[in-house]
Order: structure tokens, then sequence, then C-alpha cells
């Protein structure tokens, strides 16, 4: 398909979405703050899905519900290390926030950017306090609830100088639902020497359409961590998030582990510009698809400094023929001495590597499964041990079913 | 009467096309060692696969039996359950699969699985790396070792050991090797025949062109080939017989 004809499909596609998202709901009911042990069983169970547990397994936690914010704790015992609220509150708290709004993602940027700059629902504000090194990881949860409704949330985050934290955060739909589109802006400020590894992981349902708009601004020293995780299927999703490496030796990472099933049509990428010296990126993403399964895999690594770095590798599992997985690499040098490089790899299960693990003893099927299960092997990222357990259980059940 | 374990009777193979293997006849009993020897493809690792039962080496004619029991057309796993083992000589790197999930298919002992590790001196941290991915030649090779002292079968099929294994570390496998082959047979590939040094095998045969051209002691068998090559084997009775297959192949 040629690429003219391709954004055209996209225009397109894009503007239907823009027509759905007209008449979707804007007046869910309204959620009363609580507890998390006080949700609906469903909503608990859903969120576990993606990562969501008990607060007082995790540093601070931010749970919203269609357009309501259920809870923004912080646990004592850190305290005068952050602050979590929703960005509403936090434009009220405080003057400077301005200073953060609308400053990496830009309004005009498409229809959903706009949508979510006139009709916005909330989001988090995290901000982790200058030297303070948070031990346990933040979460929050952006949930939808309600059928056929537009969610539009805006979400900040900022590490001040010399902080370091982990934060998860999971989007998901309830199961039942059949229609709806949830928008979410998110910056990120990852002041000098700063530390911040963001793990998303997404649960959305062949019904729904999600439109995620990422940022992150990475100052001297500072190094920002982007896990990306999606194993639901979804009506569509596009996102393609950019990291500016404006500091000297600042560095980002973005993983990517893309589980594309049923109907699901997902175009993610991300996006690193090199601005100064010794700025290092690498991007990593693993797609697999199945069943009817269409998968954009993009990547762009832009030099803009003699002395930067950057890698991109990006390998893709078909496991169905009428499935699909188009990756799109892309590198731009705009400055002499960057050093950009790719490698993308696309194809099947390799029969050699099924036969291997048969001689060991496997089952062609358990062979084949656990090659898919080491595909999307997420143990490189990092995560605290129980969302690492719980996400191996969720990529084992996915590995089987793909089979 | 000695029991077999293994036995080949006129076996033939294709493998793209082309056939590799031709009127193959072996028996190895119980408790024995073998050894093959033969130059640059003349079929032993073809030998080894197809008694794995890979799908790509496809059996024209002939059977396998093993432990008494025609396997020619069981799949690859259900032979290992059967006890057969290999260790592949240049086996695949899997991305994200870890040897510690292999090694775990058979036993779940931590005490066994350091027991394992310390017979090939195998680091720890290899066990959470992706298989074979960035391995040594030497770690390659131990573990594979590994992986087929943790199945515990009845009879070993090795491809070629000592290849790009130095001095230190072909020590280590050739013992972890002569221990694994106590009371069980096997069958190993060698060129240089270096791990011999460690491994009391019984009989050695000769694989020219897809066929077993001769069989006897390993000590002189490797002798000759060190000293005169593989063209010594053409002086051997078997000689015609390969001499009649080339001219029917050339006509």
């Amino acid at each position: 398909m040629s690429n003219e004809k391709k954004n055209r499909e996209e225009r397109n596609e894009d503007k239907l979405l823009e027509n759905f998202a007209s008449r979707l709901s804007r007046k869910p009911r309204k959620w009363q703050a609580c507890a998390l042990s006080n949700l609906p069983d469903e909503i608990i169970k859903r969120a576990y899905e993606v990562g969501v547990v008990p607060e007082n397994s995790r540093a601070a936690t931010y749970f919203q519900i269609d357009h309501s914010v259920i809870s923004k704790a912080i646990q004592r015992t850190f305290q005068g290390q952050i602050e979590v609220m929703s960005t509403k509150e936090a434009m009220k708290k405080y003057d400077w926030f301005k200073k953060y709004w609308w400053r990496l993602v830009s309004k005009d940027m498409d229809q959903f950017t706009r949508l979510a700059y006139l009709k916005w629902d909330h989001g988090y504000f995290i901000r982790i306090l200058e030297d303070q090194k948070v031990t346990l990881p933040l979460q929050s949860c952006l949930f939808v609830f309600t059928d056929y409704l537009n969610q539009n949330v805006h979400n900040v985050v900022i590490a001040e100088p010399g902080s370091e934290a982990q934060i998860i955060t999971g989007c998901a739909v309830h199961p039942n639902i059949h229609g709806g589109l949830h928008v979410g802006i998110s910056e990120f400020y990852i002041k000098e020497d700063a530390k911040l590894t963001f793990t998303m992981i997404h649960a959305w349902n062949r019904n729904f359409d999600s439109r995620p708009r990422s940022a992150a601004l990475i100052g001297d020293n500072a190094t920002f961590v982007s896990n990306y995780l999606l194993f639901q299927p979804v009506k569509s999703l596009q996102m393609y998030p950019v990291a500016y490496c404006k500091g000297v030796n600042s560095r980002v990472e973005f993983n990517n582990i893309i589980y594309g099933s049923g109907d699901s049509r997902i175009d993610v990428g991300s996006k690193v510009i090199l601005q100064n010296s010794e700025a290092r990126g690498e991007i990593i993403t693993r797609a697999i698809a199945t069943d009817n399964a269409k998968i954009y895999a993009r990547g762009l690594l832009q030099g803009e400094h003699e002395e930067s770095r950057a890698h991109l590798e990006c390998r893709g599992l078909l496991l169905s023929d009428r499935a699909m997985i188009y990756t799109i690499p892309e590198l731009l040098a705009k400055a002499q001495g960057a050093e950009l490089s790719h490698e993308a790899a696309v194809g099947k299960i390799a029969e050699e590597e099924i036969y291997y693990l048969m001689a060991r003893g496997f089952s062609e099927k358990e062979a084949a499964s656990l090659i898919v299960r080491g595909f999307m092997d997420i143990s490189i990222f990092g995560l605290p041990k129980d969302l690492e357990e719980n996400i191996k259980r969720i990529v084992k059940a996915t590995a089987e079913r793909a089979l | 009467m000695t029991e077999n374990i293994l036995e080949i009777n006129n076996l033939s193979v294709e493998v793209s096309g082309k056939i590799v293997l031709e009127d193959v006849n072996l028996k190895i009993a119980k408790g024995e060692v073998h050894v093959l020897f033969g130059p640059n493809g003349s079929g032993k690792s073809t030998l080894l696969m197809t008694i794995m039962g890979f799908p790509a080496y496809k059996v024209l004619s002939g059977e396998i039996i093993f432990k008494g029991r025609d396997i020619t057309n069981l799949p690859i796993n259900e032979r290992v359950r059967l006890g057969i083992s290999v260790a592949f000589q240049n086996p695949p790197a899997i991305r994200g699969v870890k040897l510690r999930e292999i090694i775990g298919y058979w036993t779940s002992s931590i005490k066994e699985i350091e027991n394992l590790l310390k017979k090939v001196n195998f680091s720890p941290d290899l066990l959470d790396r992706d298989i074979n991915l960035g391995f040594s030649g030497g770690e390659i090779k131990k573990s594979e070792i590994l992986q087929i002292m943790a199945q515990k079968g009845d009879f070993f099929m090795i491809d070629e050991p000592d290849s790009g294994v130095d001095v230190e570390n072909l020590k280590i496998i050739g013992r972890a090797i002569n221990d694994m082959l106590q009371d069980k047979s096997g069958l190993i590939i060698t060129h240089q025949g270096y791990i011999l040094r460690f491994i009391n095998a019984h009989i050695a045969h000769v694989i020219l062109q897809g066929t077993i051209v001769c069989s006897g002691s390993p000590t002189k068998i490797l002798t000759q080939i060190l000293t005169e090559g593989y063209g010594w084997c053409y002086k051997c009775p078997m000689r015609r017989k390969i001499e009649k297959r080339e001219t029917k192949t050339n006509s």
C-alpha cells in the first residue's frame, strides 16, 4: 500500500472516530472517593490485570473511574517525598503548573489533542520531589466503566532534580463495554540527575478506541525508561510517544511489547530526539500479531547532536496468515557524528527452535508456547517482583491462547 | 545374548531431495558407547538427527528400533520420553527462553540443578540468560551437556562435544560425559577424537558418503584416521561398495 493511500485511509478512520466521539457520553455517573478495596470486584480484578494492587503495596495511588477521581493516596512513609493529585487540582493549587501544561504535546497536534483540550476529565499529576529516591513504585489507574464513554485525561509527571521513582500506570475498561474512546495526554519532565521508570499496561477491549499522546523532556544526566505492554484486544490504538533528550548525557529507553489479537488495529511507535552531547536512546519493540490483527510498529531516531547515539530494534512474530505486522523504522541524522542504527525482523516461529525444544522433551505446542512467551520476555524491564510475576502469568496465558 | 538399545536396519534418508544416508546398519548394545567418525558432509549429524526424528530428515526406507520398539515414525519429544537425548553441535539461540526453563522441565530440585551445574562447572547466571544467545563455544557445549544430563535418558547422542572448546573446558566436558555414560549407552561424533581421552568408548564406526564403511576399535580407527586420513578407509573391503554407489550416482 502506498504511503499516500495509507495516510488517506488513516485520516478517514480518524475522521470517523472523531464523529463517533462526538456521539459518545460525556456525562457518566459520579463516583465517590473510596479505598480501592471498596470498589466492585469486577473493577478490582480488571485493575489487577494492569498492575494495580492494594494501596499499601505502593508508595502512592491515583485511581480514576470515568471522569471521577476515586483515590489519590500517599502512604505515610512517603509523605514529603511525592505529590499525587488530579491535574485539575494541581491547576488550582499551583500557579507554576501552567508551565508544564500543553508544553510538550501541542493541543493542535490532531483532533484528539483538541478534544482533550476542550473536554478535559482530570488525569494525574505526580511529582517526585528533589533528591527523593522513592523505594516503592507509585501506581495510577485510568478506568472506563461506562459504556460509550469519552474519557479525556491529561497527565503530568515531574521528576525533580536528583529524584528517582518508578510509576506503574494501568489503563483499562470494563470487559463488557460495547464502545468508547480514551484520549490520554501525558507530559513527562525528567529533570537533571533524575531517573524515572514508567510502565504502562493497557487492557482495552475489542470495541474500544484509544489515542494516547505523550512526550517526555529529559534533562542533564537524567534517564527516562518507558515500558509499554499490551496483551488485550483493542478496536484501534494509535500512539507515537516522543522523548526529547535535551540534556547532556540524557538517556531514554522505550521497551514495547505489543500483542495484537482479534481484529485489533494497532499503530504504535516511539520517537527519540537526541539534542545534546552524550544523549543516548534505545527503542526495543516486540510485536506479535495473531487472528486478524494489524500492527504498525514505528520507530524514529533523530540525531540532532554530533555526539549522540541511539539504536532501534523491532522484532515481529506473526502467528496467523490473516494478521499483519508492518515495521517502519526511521533514522534521521541532522548532525555529523550522530550514530543511529536499527534492526528489524518479522517472521513466524522458527521450526528449528521448535524442534530444538522438542528434543528437550517439550511437545510441539509447549515448545511454540515457550517461544512466544520468550518473545514477550519482560525480565529486562526491571519491574517490581509482584508486577513481574503478574505479567508473566498474563504472558503465559496469552501465549497459550495464541496457539 | 546382548540386548541392543538401538538397532538401525537398512536406513536410507533424504534431506531436501538429496539422499544423504544409504543403507545404514548400526547396532548399539545396552551399556555400550559408540563413536562415529567421518569427513565433513559424510552424514554423521544426519544420522543423529534422523534417530532423533527431525522432520527434515525423511526416512526413505529402513527402520529405527529403540528398546525393541520401532520409533521410525515417532515425534521427537516421544523419542525423548523413551530415553533418547541429544547434544547438538550448533544449537539455535532462542530469545527470551531461559536455560532454567528447559532444565526446569526435567527437575525442579534446586539441589539437583546445583549438582548438575557443578559437574560442568557452569555459571548459575547463565541459567537466566536467553539460551545460547551470546554464549561462548565452551558455554554452548556445557549447556548442551547440562541439558541432556538433566534429561536422565538411557541413550545419549553427542555431536562434536570437543569442537571449539579449550583444553580446560574439554577436560570438564569429557569427564562430565564419561560420568553421565556410566551404565548408559551413547553415540558420539568427533573429528579429532580429543574427547576420547576422557571417555571409554567401545566401538567406532566410519561413515563415508552416507554409508557406514567400517567398524572396530576406537583407538585403532582413530590412529589410522589421524595418520592416514580417510583415504585409509578406501583400502578396506567396503571400498568396493562405495565405488559401486559412486558409479551408480554418476551414471
